[in-house]
This record gives C-alpha cells, sequence and structure tokens, in this order.
C-alpha cells in the first residue's frame, strides 16, 4: 500500500509515494538512487547499512520507510559538504582505515553518530560503539585510530 | 585515456568482444608507446592462448601512464602498489599512473586474482615493461635533443641531458604524434632497491576517498533504466532435488514476473525487497537426501571415505626406522572445521544485452574464466560476452566463481531486460565454497638433547600448501591424503580455496605438535624451535618476532590464566613468526587476545603501509577461524543463514598488533596478501596451551571446547 511520505535527505527534501512498511535501505538504494547504504546482510547483524535518522544511527536494512516521516535522513553521500571531507572520512581515508571498502559507509556514519553523543571518547568507548559493525578485512585497528583522530578533529566543529 | 576511448576500444574492437587483440588495442587508443608484456606462468599456454603479452602498459601523448592488468582489487590494495611499481621503474609521479583492471574488454586474459601473485608474479614483468618504455623515451629523447643517449637522464616525467640540464623533454612531448610498439622479449636492467623512489614508501590507498564518500561502485551499485532484480528459488539443502514449483500466487502479484527455465526459477521485480516479498509466495517441494553427516561427525566421515593412498611431497632418510631410535615421541591428531569467506557484499551482478553483446558487472576475482562461463551457459561466443569488475567487496578466495553473474546472464536474455542478482546472506553461505574440513596427523621424536629425530606427517583433504617441514630433521615424511574410495565423497558441498589455502591447517597441525614436544622436551618453544632450525631466512623472522615481543623463555606452561604463543609458517614464498598473548577465562573458555606480534620476510616490500594493513587484517581475519569460525550443518543443509550463528571476529577482539617488515632486498617481493593468516590458528593454541595447561586439537577454540579441554586436563 502506498503512502505518501516526506523526510529530508541529506539536507533536502523529498517526498515519495511508497508502502511504508519497506525498510529505507531498499528505498534509499532503489527509489532514491543512492547506492552508499550498502546491503551486507539484512537481520541488523553487520552495520554495512547504517545510515542517519535525526543524528542517530539506525540499521536501514530493518527500519521502516515511515518510520522516517518528517525527520531527517542521511546517508553517506550526505556527509562530506562541498566536497570536502568531513573528519572522519579524512581520518578513514589518510589513516587507511578500510580495505574492501564495502562496510565503510556503515563504519563511518556509526562512529558519527557516537562521536555525536561522546565527542571524547576512549579507545575502549570507541570499540564498545563500534561492536556491531563487522569488517571481514581486519581493518579494526585502523578504524579505531581513525575514530580516535576524527574524535580530535571534530571538537569544536559540529 | 579518457573514459570515452575506453568505450571505443571495448565497444569498438573488430572481433567483437574477445581477449583484446595487440592490433585492437593499437587501433583504438590514442598514440603514445606501449609496451606488451606477458606475467605469470604457465597458464596461457596450457590453454592454448597467446604467451606473447597478457598486459601492457601505454605511456600516453598526453604523458599520463595506464597500465591494463585483468587483476581486480578486492581490498588488498594492488590498485595502489602496481602503480608504485610503474612509476618506479619509468620515472614518474605515481599520481600520473592511472590502472584499468578487470575488464575483459579492456585488458588481456588473466587467470584471476589469487594465490598472493599479483605483486610475486605480475609485479617483476611490470616493472621490466615499465624500464622498456624508459628505454624508448630515451631513445626518442637522444633524437630530438640531439643528445648522445648515454648523457641522458630521466626523472618525473622529464628526459635531461645530465650535462645541461636545460635540454629537455617531457614524456608527453616524446609521445606526441607517435605510435610505437614493444614486445617486451629482453631483459631490460631493472633498478636497485637503493634507487627506488616510490617503492619501499609508504603510500595511502587511491581508493580510499571513492570508499569514504559511498562513491565506489560495487556490483550491485549498477543500475540501467528498465532493470529488474530477481529473486531466485533455492534448495533447501544440497543435493535436494526440486519435485514442484507452484508460482501461480506470485505470478498474481503487481509487477512480478516469473522466469522459468529448467533449474532456475526466478521472480523479477523491479524493487529488489519486492521480488524478495515475491519469491516467499512461491510453493516448492524438494526431495532432500537424508543427512548422514554433520559438523560433528564430519571428521570421522573424512576418515572413512579416504582411501589412505596418500601422496608423499617430501622424504628424508628412514623414518620408520628412526621412529624406534626417539627417546620422546608425540603421536596427535589436529581437527579443522569447515570454514567460510563471508565477505562483507555477497556475491552479486548486474547484466545487460545490447546488439548481442551480453555485459555484466559482476563481484568475482576472475572475470576472464566467468566470461566463459557466461558464453557456455547463454551458448553464445565468448567474444560477446564482456566481464567488468568493479570494486570488489571481499573475496578471500570465495569469489573464483561468481554464480549471480550466470543467472543474471541468463534472466537477462529470458526477461529481455537489465537484471541485477545479489546474493542473501543466506546465500551467500549456502553457496560459499568453504575452507575444506579436514584434519593432520603427525608422528615425532625427539632425542635426548630436543633435537629431532624423526617427523612424519600427514594431512587429509586439505592440500598440501604449507604442509612441508621446514624444520631440521634426519628422518622425515610428509604425505597429502585427498583420495576417497569409489563411488564416496569427502564434502557435500563445494569446498575451495580460502586466503592461504591448506596453510591454515598445515600450519596449525605442524605448530601445535612442535609446541607440544618442546613442552614435553621441557624447552621453552622459541629456544626448542631455534635448536631444530637450520633456515637462516625462518631464524631471522623468528628471532625479529621475539625480539619485537619481549619474548621471555619460561616454562610452560605457566597456567596463569594469561599466556604466551609462538607459531612460523611459509606461505607464498614468505617466512612469517607470529607471537601472541591471550588471557583466557577459565569458567567461560573465552579468550580476550592481547597482543600479537608478527614479524614477516617477503623479500622486497613495495608498500610498507599496505603491507602492514595486510598483515593487520590476516591477524584480525585469523582470529575468527581461531576462535569462533565453523559452518554449521546437518547434511547438505547449511544451518548457518546469518552472522547471528556464524561469528566473525568483532572490534573487542582486537589485539594490540605490531608488525615487523624483516629486510630481506635480495629477494623480488613475496606473496603479502595472504601469509601472516596462516599462524593465527596455532599461536593462539598455543597461547591458550601456556594460559591454561590445556591442549586444543581442534579449530575453532569455542569457549566450550577451551572449558572441556581444561576440565580434562586437570
Amino acid at each position: 500500500m502506498a503512502d505518501n511520505l516526506s523526510f529530508t535527505l541529506n539536507g533536502k527534501p523529498v517526498t515519495l509515494s511508497v508502502d511504508g512498511d519497506r525498510m529505507l535501505l531498499w528505498v534509499v538504494r532503489t527509489e532514491l538512487g543512492l547506492t552508499g547504504t550498502k546491503f551486507g546482510c539484512g537481520k541488523g547483524f553487520c552495520g554495512a547499512c547504517t545510515v542517519l535518522v535525526d543524528k542517530k544511527a539506525v540499521r536501514s536494512c530493518h527500519f521502516p520507510v515511515k518510520q522516517a516521516a518528517g525527520k531527517e535522513v542521511m546517508t553517506i553521500e550526505g556527509l562530506a559538504q562541498n566536497g570536502t571531507l568531513h573528519p572522519l572520512q579524512e581520518a578513514f581515508a589518510e589513516q587507511d582505515a578500510l580495505q574492501c571498502g564495502f562496510c565503510t559507509p556503515g563504519m563511518i556514519l556509526g562512529a558519527y553518530s557516537f562521536l555525536l553523543e561522546n565527542p571524547r571518547p576512549s579507545r575502549d568507548d570507541i570499540i564498545k560503539a563500534m561492536e556491531g559493525h563487522l569488517c571481514r578485512c581486519g581493518a579494526h585497528k585502523r578504524i579505531v585510530q581513525a575514530i580516535e583522530t576524527a574524535a580530535k578533529g571534530m571538537q569544536g566543529a559540529k | 585515456m579518457s573514459e570515452a576511448e575506453y568505450d571505443s576500444i571495448a565497444h569498438g574492437h573488430e572481433s567483437g568482444l574477445g581477449p583484446i587483440s595487440r592490433r585492437d588495442f593499437l587501433k583504438y587508443t590514442g598514440g603514445g608507446i606501449v609496451v606488451f608484456f606477458f606475467a605469470e606462468g604457465s597458464w596461457a599456454a596450457q590453454r592454448g592462448l597467446p604467451t606473447d603479452f597478457n598486459a601492457f602498459l601505454q605511456v600516453g601523448e598526453d604523458g599520463r601512464v595506464t597500465c591494463f592488468t585483468g587483476k581486480i582489487e578486492m581490498g588488498q590494495g594492488i590498485i595502489t602498489s602496481l602503480p608504485q611499481m610503474l612509476a618506479d621503474e619509468l620515472d614518474v609521479p605515481v599520481d600520473s599512473v592511472d590502472i584499468v583492471m578487470g575488464d575483459t574488454s579492456l585488458c588481456p586474459w588473466d587467470g584471476g586474482t589469487h594465490g598472493s601473485m599479483s605483486t610475486r608474479g605480475f609485479g617483476p614483468p611490470l616493472r621490466k615493461a615499465a624500464a622498456e618504455a624508459r628505454q624508448v623515451l630515451l631513445e626518442l629523447a637522444a633524437e630530438k635533443l640531439d643528445v648522445p643517449l648515454e648523457r641522458l637522464q630521466t626523472k618525473d616525467g622529464v628526459v635531461f641531458d645530465q650535462a645541461h640540464a636545460e635540454k629537455k623533454a617531457t614524456y608527453a612531448q616524446l609521445t606526441q604524434g607517435k605510435k610505437i610498439e614493444r614486445q617486451l622479449k629482453q631483459e631490460p636492467h631493472l633498478k636497485d632497491v637503493s634507487e627506488f623512489k616510490v617503492m619501499g614508501k609508504p603510500r595511502a590507498r587511491t581508493d580510499a576517498r571513492q570508499k569514504v564518500t559511498g562513491q565506489a561502485q560495487f556490483a550491485a551499485d549498477i543500475r540501467a533504466p528498465g532493470m529488474a532484480y530477481a529473486a531466485i528459488l533455492r534448495p533447501p539443502a544440497h543435493g535436494a532435488k526440486l519435485r514442484n514449483a507452484d508460482t501461480s500466487a506470485a505470478e498474481k502479484m503487481a509487477g512480478v514476473q516469473v522466469i522459468r527455465d529448467n533449474d532456475l526459477i526466478a521472480v523479477l521485480h523491479e524493487k529488489p525487497d519486492m521480488a524478495e516479498a515475491a519469491l516467499k509466495e512461491v510453493k516448492s517441494d524438494f526431495d532432500v537426501p537424508e543427512a548422514a553427516v554433520d559438523d560433528k561427525t564430519i571428521f570421522q566421515h573424512l576418515l572413512d571415505v579416504a582411501t589412505g593412498r596418500g601422496r608423499e611431497s617430501q622424504t628424508k632418510g628412514d623414518v620408520d626406522a628412526a621412529a624406534k631410535q626417539a627417546k620422546l615421541t608425540v603421536e596427535k591428531t589436529y581437527y579443522n572445521s569447515y570454514v567460510a569467506h563471508a565477505p562483507t557484499e555477497t556475491h552479486s551482478a548486474f547484466a545487460k544485452i545490447e546488439n548481442d553483446t551480453v555485459t555484466v558487472w559482476a563481484s568475482t576475482q576472475a572475470p576472464f574464466r566467468l566470461q566463459e562461463e557466461i558464453a557456455r551457459a547463454l551458448e553464445v561466443s565468448p567474444d560477446k560476452v564482456r566481464v567488468i569488475t568493479p570494486f570488489v567487496g571481499g573475496g578471500f578466495g570465495g569469489k573464483g566463481r561468481c554464480i549471480p553473474a550466470v543467472e543474471a546472464a541468463r534472466l537477462a536474455k529470458l526477461a529481455k531486460k537489465p537484471v541485477q542478482v545479489v546474493y542473501s546472506r543466506a546465500e551467500e553461505f549456502f553457496y560459499d565454497t568453504f575452507r575444506p574440513a579436514a584434519i593432520v596427523k603427525v608422528k615425532s621424536g625427539l632425542d635426548d638433547s630436543g633435537k629431532f629425530v624423526f617427523w612424519d606427517y600427514g594431512v587429509y583433504f586439505a592440500g598440501d600448501r604449507g604442509a612441508a617441514c621446514f624444520y631440521d630433521v634426519p628422518n622425515l615424511r610428509t604425505t597429502s591424503y585427498s583420495e576417497t574410495k569409489p563411488g564416496m565423497e569427502a564434502h557435500l558441498f563445494a569446498t575451495g580455496a580460502w586466503r592461504a589455502p591448506s596453510n591454515n591447517t598445515n600450519t596449525f597441525g605442524r605448530e601445535s605438535h612442535v609446541d607440544m614436544l618442546a613442552a614435553e622436551a621441557k624447552i621453552d618453544p622459541v629456544e626448542f624451535r631455534l635448536k631444530n632450525l637450520t633456515d637462516e631466512r625462518m631464524i631471522r623472522v623468528l628471532k625479529a618476532a621475539a625480539e619485537k615481543f619481549g619474548w621471555t623463555p619460561a616454562k610452560r606452561p605457566a597456567a596463569a590464566g594469561r599466556g604466551f604463543g609462538v607459531a612460523c609458517g611459509i606461505d607464498s614464498g614468505t617466512y612469517v613468526t607470529t607471537m601472541a598473548e591471550v588471557e583466557v577465562n577459565k569458567d567461560t573458555g573465552e579468550v580476550q587476545p592481547k597482543r600479537v606480534v608478527c614479524a614477516m620476510d617477503q623479500g622486497i616490500t613495495v608498500n610498507p603501509e599496505g603491507q602492514a594493513m595486510q598483515i593487520e587484517g590476516c591477524i584480525t581475519m585469523g582470529l575468527g577461524y581461531a576462535l569462533t569460525e565453523e559452518v554449521h550443518f546437518k547434511g547438505g543443509d547449511i544451518l548457518d543463514v546469518n552472522f547471528g550463528s556464524y561469528k566473525l571476529p568483532r572490534f573487542s577482539w582486537l589485539p594490540e598488533i605490531e608488525t615487523v617488515l624483516v629486510e630481506n632486498k635480495e629477494l623480488t617481493p613475496q606473496g603479502g596478501g595472504e601469509p601472516a593468516v596462516i599462524t593465527m590458528g596455532a599461536v593462539i593454541a598455543n597461547a591458550v596451551f601456556d594460559a591454561t595447561g590445556a591442549r586444543l586439537f581442534q579449530l575453532p577454540m569455542t569457549g566450550e571446547r577451551i572449558k572441556e579441554a581444561i576440565s580434562k586436563s586437570v
């Protein structure tokens, strides 16, 4: 059943006629054409599909799109501003905190949401926060380092 | 080269879209210098393909350099390191090098990306081709500048007169209007390590920006107007036969197209989740064979089906006679479970057919083999099939085949529209080519001084990569058993290469056993290994690891809940020693890795940063097969359908990781992406032994198994 839903996507308003029970992941990747959000497991185990809804990380593979109505949705495509990478993106790129790169968009958005809540995390805080994100290539060490670096870079910034 | 030019080659060459010929390439590229070269082994000759080239590089008229290779990027980082090698020999800034990978219409035939061969096998000829191109540029400059060849030098894409530096020409100026073709035949002079400016220096990944912004495209990200997503009916178990399927309910759903073609039953929809939902409406009935084997009985099954006729890969002295002389003999059996590749990106493909030509974007490690497979399935000639490999989201040996690509091509043909097939996580587990369950039996003995007297080693169903004994043993035999009794199968489902195939199992068996011998002889395990090694490379690597780790000889096991382990191994020409510190919770049996140090001698290091990354990845990934990863199954039914029961390493497992690259400038680069994973089973088993006094004989060492081993050891 189609519902008319409106929300903002990466800062721009969108209105869709879509079955509100469908998962946000598929609507973002198909109707909205943004493929940076990845399908990894479909059950919320891996974190590859993480997006932000009102700045909180959610697993879009089991987040019904109707719950996004009236809210701000941000995907990885919305993180860099006018071509300038966010400190998290900078740190991931500079510190080689990725290999195949498939889990990276979800990792970065998961870390972003966490850093908004906890701008001065300890290493243990970071590990705890990222525990639900899987990386098969084993880039964990560099991901933790990149988040530590980005946390410093984000202080004072939004 | 511009994208339009790529397209003009891809769509233009006369023979259609088959393996690109030299004539095709020269016709459609702009001018400049092209050097054709051949890399790797004998596969081309075996296949009756030309052996004069399987790669080329071009110095374009704009001075940019492009390398064309059938290799693919799946995280291992060759997109960054191959250009480094090229840039150094050619004397150009590394940023002026482009690399085109894994496109069957742009790149020459290639056997696939595996076996840690990209840098080891492809690197040396790539460097030679670059040196050859540099030679051509020098000759052109000699003529243009009217300067004797021997006075000329190159730097940063410029040839200049050493006597009069103002006399110079850029590569772009030299190649302008030229069309020069060279075949690499002779052995051009390669630079010495001391001359390297780019190689040996850390270089950040060139694909990082695309990957952190979501711009990097994987096969599931390809879109085209009018496309459909397919969900395919799958059997409940391997070996199951479809009795009947009723698709009528699905057919009635809005927007659903049902395709039935022999064994292939698919529902198509313009939304992937709707296709998935429609598949649930397909009623099916399968004959499922009775489950005779499961993950608990598999090892007995393997021993039952084995003929016991082995292949001896290593023999020395008289093992049977020597066995009687040994003062201390240990005989043990080691078990290793099925392990999944579980790449974060499931196998995915997108296919479209235009003007009789099939173009398929696929997550594959072997685009050219896939091209042939698709051609067979569609009954067309391979030159009507183009496979493009975008970024691959992890492979680890599991993407040698890409079944969804064949299915997408078949469906695109039948549905007359572009089709995408993306495995669900359950399909990914079901169709994975698991690392085989395997068994290692070792009987070995020492003399009074703790020196080896004999070593009798047999490996069942893992293969013999990494089985060879590198300790100094006077009487030795290494045997590989893979033959099954007539009509009997070892495995109920597909198995295949998993990062450093065979070697994880062999190194677990050998290094666990060596550790047991050391403990029985009451000698520190590092001291014991050094006492029994004559291989200088291994001695150097072991000592480097011990120094970095701060290994202190001690009586083991200390059984203090905290333990230290060591394991050594050789893979893909690379020597590895890993040391680990773990904490074991004796109540739960859970292991917390605290610190891992890995020392590696892999010859010349092209990109130290990339190499460190690969070692870290091997260590972290290796903790999975050491501690939790095993495939649960009952007959052909794969019980693991997601990451709830199949447990991958997580952030909380992360030990402190340190890597040591042991310098060896005499040796060309050896394997880098696999070797450090081989030691992880044994190093953790040995550390767990030190921590608890309990010896684990089976991987993975789950909490349950460790608890059980502890209860037996007291």
